[in-house]
């Protein structure tokens, strides 16, 4: 089985007429009303927040540490600890992206190289950062555990060329990180 | 016991020289011989198979396509047979299931392709083929048409049990120079050594070692370099053969593939077009059995590159006057200035050179074009080489039986235009489809006697070099039309790409070629397409009377009858 059926919840009369819902909905914002307007705003003193509410004075003061692991930014390529290229260039992160963001050429590894048992590596590997959704789909998809979500959200460009990202760049962006599986060693 | 007057089924079967056999539940009826395989398959009931393959004798080897068997009970000496209500033999199971490929059919079989035991035999077989199985499919270019991967999918069990090492073999062997080998990813089918054993003739592969170290080779001194070593790849079930030309170029479930014909020679070899966005990344046989079968030539499969080359003309180009440069010009200008042109040639001193490399459709309107300017010249250039026996045909045109058909009562003769360009006596010439510098005979100083050259091609070659105008046309994989091949058989082209840059389909570049020199026929001015040139054609042409675009197909249909055959496809139908 490839999926499980989700089982749904019985909603009670109560329920299915949202009064209760909107009623604790509209509670749940004047109570946020009010403690903004007395300025007593959670976490008010951490963001450096002046005047009502809770105002971060960005770029001055960054969110990044309070970015959850989860967090979906940039996507990057990655290098194994051998220094290895992941990606093989399978191109199902091509396929799977919603936004037709990611361009794969595949190309052949040399076989004089200790990586010639990967037999497959890209030749020129693009994200077109102003197509990406950020979805993390090409992460998720990927058999090799080669492209991973950074934790970059700010990316502010001066020239339009710098938005489409090579492989060079993303290799840049990604590192080496530490911990995957080592699949293409020469004893499997 | 049922002993009803009225017929049985199985003797009413028999009197149309069918069986009867059951298949899921269901009765059917089968001619005596059929395999069990193609049985279920064409009743829908899928069997999955490695090894089998319908054009190949049968090893019998993958165990893929295991079914349960049921046969009426043998009687005792003197019983009479029992039947049903509706007068078959009741059924006894065997308890062991079959291979469907190397058993035929026979009366009042029965035959599982559910239920426990072939489930349960489909399990055991897959997990033993995918124990030493590399599962490199990210790298592997059969992903996405492999049949391990399908049927693991379907009815494999999705986890690995086996904790031992994997066995190691040869990764990456290069077999010949059109086909590489990874002897790991190999279910041993042996297909490959069965196509080249019996369809080629060459015994180059085989089977070495034993048990799990078993595996495919080429025998030692020889390598896999037959003009046909392609359609192992084809063949082959997953991964282990893969072409070196496609190989790592771009995964399958990206490319479109369109239906159409090869056009390198006069057997015009069904294929299908693998394109992506603007480009065609390979080439594959399409199965007709009255053409080529299931095969195609390695020369004529490799020859698609030129469709993507940098030689392609993007844009129609002019030569203004008398030794000016050639530039690049757009079509509505070109058009007006090749008919200004055209109609200052006179008729008596200008000739039109054709290829049979053109569809019907295309040599239509140049006959169209050569009656609207009076031209009594009109020649083809003729490819004789030699037939290697299996699906290269002697001739090199994929049309010259369609040329014939519609140019050639009026046609003249090659050499008679070439000795008046070279005497003079023909001073403006259109080219059309043929570059007249390579195989009719003339050479670059014969052409600088014209006083005009049109010529309509789809790349740069030497006579484009010297036209006054150049007509950039499409390739066959730009463009739909019918061909005729040596056999006589219409067959379709289908488009697959878009023209490349400016280019346009021939067959609109003439029409509006005609119309600009004052036809008046509306029913030209009219058209759309060129499949709808089809049914004009119809009309004119005794043999293709009736025949609609739609009513070719896409196996297309005989017919002439020109008494050539195919030796490949004669051999195919004796062996039956």
């Amino acid at each position: 089985m490839s999926y499980t059926p989700i089982k749904r919840p019985k909603f009670s009369l109560a329920d299915r007429i949202y009064i209760v819902a909107i009623a604790k909905g509209l509670c749940r914002t004047f109570k946020h009303l009010v403690l903004a307007l007395t300025r007593r705003s959670r976490h008010r003193e951490d963001f450096n927040s002046k005047g009502i509410g809770l105002c971060m004075p960005f770029p001055e003061q960054r969110w990044d540490e309070r970015l959850p692991e989860y967090y979906r930014g940039a996507p990057t390529l990655v290098r194994g600890e051998d220094s290895r290229e992941r990606c093989v260039s399978c191109q199902l992160c091509e396929f799977i992206c919603p936004a037709r963001a990611i361009t794969v050429t595949p190309g052949e590894v040399d076989p004089a190289s200790p990586c010639a048992k990967q037999e497959k590596a890209p030749k020129e590997f693009t994200i077109d950062m102003f197509r990406c959704i950020y979805c993390g789909m090409c992460e998720e998809v990927c058999p090799e555990q080669a492209i991973f979500m950074s934790q970059e959200y700010l990316i502010t460009l001066t020239d339009r060329d710098k938005g489409i990202r090579d492989k060079e760049t993303l290799y840049k962006l990604g590192g080496v990180r530490k911990g995957l599986v080592n699949k293409w060693n020469d004893h499997k | 016991m049922s002993t009803t007057s009225t017929i049985l089924p199985k003797d009413e079967a028999a009197a149309q020289g069918e069986l009867n056999v059951q298949i899921n539940g269901t009765w059917h009826r089968f001619a005596p011989g059929t395999r069990i395989a193609d049985a279920c398959n064409t009743v829908g009931a899928h069997v999955p198979c490695f090894c089998y393959h319908p054009k190949l004798a049968i090893a019998g080897s993958c165990r893929m396509c295991l079914v349960e068997q049921g046969m009426p009970p043998r009687l005792a000496p003197g019983q009479e047979p029992s039947y049903d209500a509706q007068g078959y033999q009741p059924l006894q199971w065997m308890p062991r299931a079959i291979i469907a490929c190397a058993n035929t059919v026979s009366e009042n079989m029965g035959i599982r392709t559910t239920g426990n035991i072939t489930a349960e035999a489909r399990r055991g077989v897959l997990e033993f083929l995918l124990s030493n199985h590399p599962l490199d499919c990210p790298i592997c270019d059969q992903a996405g048409e492999c049949k391990l991967q399908e049927y693991s999918s379907d009815y494999g069990s999705g986890t690995s049990r086996f904790q031992e090492e994997k066995t190691k073999k040869g990764k990456n062997i290069d077999l010949g120079p059109r086909v590489n080998l990874d002897q790991e990813r190999c279910v041993l089918c042996h297909r490959c050594v069965r196509f080249m054993r019996d369809i080629v003739g060459e015994e180059v592969l085989g089977a070495v070692g034993r048990g799990s170290n078993c595996a495919i080779s080429c025998y030692p001194g020889l390598k896999l370099d037959s003009n046909y070593s392609l359609n192992t790849v084809d063949l082959c079930p997953v991964g282990a053969l893969t072409s070196k030309d496609f190989r790592f170029k771009m995964r399958v479930w990206f490319l479109k593939s369109t239906p159409s014909i090869d056009v390198n020679c006069g057997t015009g070899s069904n294929i299908s077009i693998w394109s992506r966005e603007q480009e065609i990344y390979r080439l594959t046989p399409r199965q007709n059995d009255q053409v080529n079968s299931c095969w195609m030539p390695d020369s004529h499969r490799l020859n698609y590159k030129y469709i993507n080359a940098e030689e392609r003309i993007l844009n129609p180009t002019v030569r203004t006057d008398i030794g000016a440069p050639q530039r690049e010009s757009t079509w509505d200008a070109c058009l007006k200035l090749s008919a200004e042109q055209l109609q200052k040639c006179e008729a008596s001193k200008t000739a039109i050179i054709v290829s049979a490399r053109m569809t019907n459709e295309e040599l239509y309107l140049v006959r169209a074009l050569a009656k609207q300017l009076g031209i009594k010249e009109i020649a083809s250039v003729s490819r004789k080489g030699k037939s290697d026996g299996m699906l290269i045909s002697a001739d090199g045109n994929p049309n010259t039986t369609g040329e014939q058909m519609i140019i050639a009562e009026k046609a003249t003769a090659l050499e008679g235009i070439c000795s008046g360009i070279k005497s003079g006596r023909i001073t403006a010439l259109l080219a059309l489809g043929e570059d007249i510098t390579a195989e009719a005979g003339l050479s670059a100083d014969n052409i600088k006697n014209l006083d005009y050259l049109l010529t309509l091609a789809h790349s740069k070659n030497g006579t484009t070099e010297l036209a006054d105008v150049t007509l950039p046309g499409v390739t066959f994989a730009e463009k739909y039309g019918t061909m005729i091949n040596v056999t006589g058989r219409i067959q379709r082209l289908n488009q697959a790409i878009e023209p490349i840059g400016n280019s346009r389909d021939d067959w609109s570049i003439l029409r509006d070629l005609i119309i600009l020199l004052g036809s008046e026929d509306e029913k030209l001015a009219a058209l759309k397409s060129a499949r709808d040139l089809v049914t004009i054609m119809a009309d004119e042409f005794a043999a293709m009377a009736g025949l609609t675009w739609g009513s070719i197909g896409n196996d297309g249909k005989a017919i002439i009858s020109t008494g050539v055959t195919i030796p490949l496809i004669e051999r195919e139908q004796a062996s039956k």
